[in-house]
C-alpha cells in the first residue's frame, strides 16, 4: 500500500491553542477561503479534510479542531491519538495566548507521538498595531522546542496556505501512523459489501 | 461556569457520554463534568500510571512491562456484538469516524474442564465437537430454524408461538441434550443464569440471531470487535460528539455537586463556589450516594500475561464463557482477552480478565476457575466493585442516574439502559434502526 503513488498519504492533523486565537478561522480560510470577523465557535463539525500536493507526493489532512475543548483543559487522549502534525495558534495581540501556547507545546511533547510535526503559528498578523509578541520573541521559542515558525492571518489569508503546505513538506514520506492490519471501520459503506456474501 | 443549561452530565463513563452526544445533537445545551482527570468514569481505560495509582497505592510500574503510553487498560472490560446496539448507535450518531475496531480472534465455551470454539450456525454445529453425532443433527434443525425464523413472516414460525412458549419448551421440541442448551443459552444467548428458560422463547431466539448476524457481518472468528486503544476510546468519542455540537466540557471538578431547590427537584451543580443552573441533571450512581441503591456485586481481577490464553489457537484476543451449570453456580464467570494487536498493551503482552457476579464472602476465589485457564500470569489486580441502579425513574426530581455496569462482556445490557434513559430524559425513544445498514440495502 505504501508504494501507492496515486493513493494520498492521510495525516491527521490537530490545532491547539487557546479560544478566541483563530484555530477555526485559520482553518476555515485553508479549507473553504473563507473568513468571518465573528466566527461562532466550532459547531457542527468533526473534522475537515483539504488535499494538498507537495513535490511528487499528495497529502490529505484531516483537520480536527478542539471542539472547545480546550476551554477548562479538556481534550482527550484521543485527541492527540495518531496525530501526524499540530498547529499550535496564539494571538499576536495576546500575551497570555502566547504563555498558554507554550503549555499547549509541553502537552504535546508529553501526549503527542514523538514524530509529531508542529508549528507555532502567530496569528491575526493583520492586527500587527496592537502587537504584544515580537515574531523574534516566538521565533526563538520555537527554535528551541523544535516547531517552525509562522506568522498568519485568517482574515487576509497571509501565510495561511503556506502554513499547512510547509506542514506537507515536513511530513516523512510514509505514513506516520499506518492502520494496523485486520483494522475495521465501522460505516454504511464497508458494511454494505460485507453484507453481499450472507444475502439470500 | 455560572451560566445556564438544559442539562448537567456528571460523569464521563460510557453511558453518560452517549447520552450528552445524543442530547447535544438534539439541540439542548449541554454542561458534562466529571471529578478525574481523565474521561471514562468507571469504564475508563487507564494507563500504567493510571492503574498503579487505583490499585498498588501509586507504586512504581515495573520497567520491564514496558512504555506507559502503550498501556489502555479497560476497568470495565467488556467485547462489542459487531450487529449490536452499541454498534448501531455508533453508525447512528456517526461517532464511527473517530474510531477504529479491530475484529476479536475467538469465541469459545468451558464444557467439562476444557475449552471449545462456540459453533454459531448449521454448518458449525455439524463440525463442532461439543457435541456428539445425533445431538449434532438436532442442533442443526434447531440452528436452521432459528437463522430462517422473522418475527414478521408468520410461515417462518412453523406454527410455534414464542411470545408464548417457553425456551425450555422450544429446546424440547428440538430434543436437544441439557449440555447443548447451557452453551447455546449462555454462549450464544449470553444469557447470565437460566431464569431464561421459563420465560417466553423470543428474546432468547433474537439474541442468538444477533449473536450469528454479527458473526456473519465481519466474517472472522467471533461475533466481537473491540476498539483499537481500548473501551476508554468510546467515552472519548461520543464526547467529542458532544462538544462538536456545543457541548461544554469539564474535567478535574472533584467537588462537583448537585443543587436542589425546596422541593428537592435538581436545579443546578456547584463547583468551585460557583453554581451552574440547570433543568435536570444526568449522571452515574457515583454522584447521587442517596439516591441509588446496590443491586449486585462484581468481581473483576486484569491480569498481565505475556503469552495468548491456552488452548485459544494463540489468538490475540478471545472470549471464554464458563457456565454457570458447569461450575455449580449461579452465574457465569466470563474470561476476556485482548493484547498488543488491540494497541492495550506493550509489545507481547496480553491483557486477560475474568469476572462474575460475586455469589460468596470470597469474591476472589470465586474467578479461580477462570483464573486458572490463564496459564502464567505476571501481574494481578482484583476489584469488587458494587452495582448501583436508581430508586426512582427521575420525573420527580429530574435526576437521571445511570445504572452501574454488570458482569456482562457486551454492551447490550448497557445500551438498553442508555435508551431508556434517552427515553426517561426526552420523551422520544430514540430509533436506531433509522441508519441501519441493512435496512439502507433495502433488504
Amino acid at each position: 500500500m505504501a508504494g501507492n503513488p496515486s493513493a494520498p498519504m492521510q495525516a491527521k492533523l490537530v490545532l491547539l491553542g487557546d479560544m478566541g486565537t483563530g484555530k477555526s478561522s485559520l482553518v476555515l480560510r485553508f479549507v473553504k477561503g473563507q473568513f468571518f470577523e465573528y466566527q461562532e465557535s466550532t459547531i457542527g463539525a468533526a473534522f475537515l479534510t483539504q488535499t494538498v500536493s507537495v513535490n511528487d507526493t499528495t497529502v490529505k489532512f484531516e483537520i480536527w479542531d478542539t471542539a472547545g475543548q480546550e476551554r477548562y483543559h479538556s481534550l482527550a487522549p484521543m485527541y492527540y491519538r495518531g496525530a501526524a502534525a499540530a498547529i499550535v495558534v496564539y494571538d499576536i495581540t495576546s500575551t497570555d495566548s502566547f504563555n498558554r501556547a507554550k503549555s499547549w507545546v509541553r502537552e504535546l511533547q508529553r501526549q503527542g507521538n514523538p514524530a509529531l510535526v508542529m508549528a507555532l503559528a502567530g496569528n491575526k498578523s493583520d492586527k500587527s498595531d496592537e502587537r504584544k509578541i515580537p515574531a523574534e520573541e516566538a521565533s526563538a521559542y520555537a527554535d528551541e522546542n523544535g516547531l517552525f515558525f509562522m506568522e498568519t492571518s485568517a482574515k487576509t489569508a497571509a501565510n495561511v496556505n503556506e502554513l499547512f503546505y510547509e506542514i506537507a513538506r515536513k511530513l516523512p514520506k510514509a505514513a506516520p501512523t499506518p492502520a494496523p492490519a485486520g483494522g475495521i471501520v465501522l460505516n454504511n459503506q464497508q458494511n454494505a459489501q460485507k453484507k453481499k456474501s450472507t444475502c439470500c | 461556569m455560572n451560566e445556564e443549561y438544559d442539562v448537567i452530565v456528571l460523569g464521563t463513563g460510557l453511558k453518560e457520554c452517549i447520552i450528552s452526544g445524543l442530547l447535544s445533537v438534539d439541540g439542548l445545551k449541554v454542561l458534562h463534568m466529571d471529578r478525574n482527570g481523565y474521561y471514562g468514569g468507571e469504564s475508563a481505560s487507564l494507563n500504567l500510571t493510571q492503574l498503579y495509582e487505583q490499585f498498588r497505592g501509586g507504586a512504581e510500574p515495573p520497567k520491564e512491562l514496558g512504555a506507559n503510553r502503550d498501556f489502555n487498560v479497560d476497568l470495565v472490560p467488556k467485547f462489542m456484538m459487531a450487529n449490536g446496539k452499541l454498534v448501531k448507535a455508533l453508525v447512528h450518531t456517526d461517532v464511527t469516524k473517530y474510531l477504529e475496531f479491530k475484529a476479536v480472534d475467538g469465541s469459545y465455551v468451558f464444557k467439562q474442564q476444557k475449552i471449545f470454539k462456540v459453533p454459531s450456525n448449521d454448518a458449525e454445529a455439524l463440525k463442532s465437537p461439543l457435541m456428539g453425532l445425533f445431538e449434532k443433527r438436532r442442533a442443526r434443525s434447531f440452528f436452521i430454524y432459528v437463522q430462517d425464523y422473522e418475527l414478521d413472516e408468520p410461515k417462518t414460525h412453523k406454527g410455534h408461538d414464542l411470545t408464548k412458549m417457553t425456551m425450555a419448551e422450544l429446546f424440547k421440541k428440538f430434543g436437544l441434550e441439557e449440555g447443548t442448551i447451557d452453551f447455546i443459552g449462555h454462549a450464544l444467548a449470553l444469557h447470565r443464569d437460566d431464569s431464561y428458560l421459563a420465560q417466553p422463547a423470543l428474546p432468547t431466539v433474537m439474541a442468538i440471531k444477533l449473536y450469528k448476524d454479527s458473526m456473519a457481518r465481519f466474517d472472522t472468528g467471533s461475533p466481537y470487535i473491540y476498539p483499537l486503544y481500548g473501551l476508554g476510546e468510546l467515552p472519548q468519542a461520543f464526547a467529542r460528539l458532544s462538544a462538536v455540537y456545543g457541548g461544554t466540557y469539564m474535567l478535574n471538578t472533584p467537588d462537583a455537586e448537585v443543587v436542589y431547590d425546596e422541593a428537592g427537584v435538581a436545579c443546578g451543580v456547584s463547583h468551585g463556589g460557583q453554581t451552574a443552573k440547570c433543568k435536570m441533571v444526568v449522571g452515574d450512581p457515583g454522584y447521587f450516594p442517596e439516591k441509588v441503591k446496590k443491586v449486585s456485586q462484581v468481581v473483576r481481577a486484569i491480569c498481565f500475561m505475556d503469552h495468548p490464553i491456552p488452548n485459544t489457537s494463540d489468538s490475540y484476543s478471545a472470549q471464554i464463557i464458563l457456565p454457570q451449570k458447569q461450575l455449580n453456580r449461579q452465574s457465569d464467570i466470563y474470561v476476556l482477552s485482548c493484547s498488543f494487536a488491540h494497541n492495550v498493551a506493550g509489545k507481547n503482552t496480553w491483557i486477560a480478565s475474568v469476572c462474575t457476579t460475586v455469589e460468596t464472602s470470597d469474591p476472589e476465589s470465586e474467578l479461580g476457575p477462570g483464573l486458572a485457564l490463564l496459564g502464567s500470569i505476571k501481574e494481578k489486580f482484583v476489584k469488587v466493585s458494587d452495582v448501583f441502579a436508581p430508586k426512582e425513574d427521575g420525573q420527580t426530581d429530574k435526576c437521571f442516574i445511570s445504572c452501574g455496569y454488570d458482569a456482562t462482556t457486551h454492551f447490550e445490557t448497557t445500551m438498553v439502559d442508555v435508551l431508556d434513559m434517552y427515553t426517561r430524559i426526552t420523551g422520544k425513544v430514540l430509533d436506531l434502526t433509522e441508519k441501519d445498514p441493512s435496512q439502507i440495502e433495502g433488504q
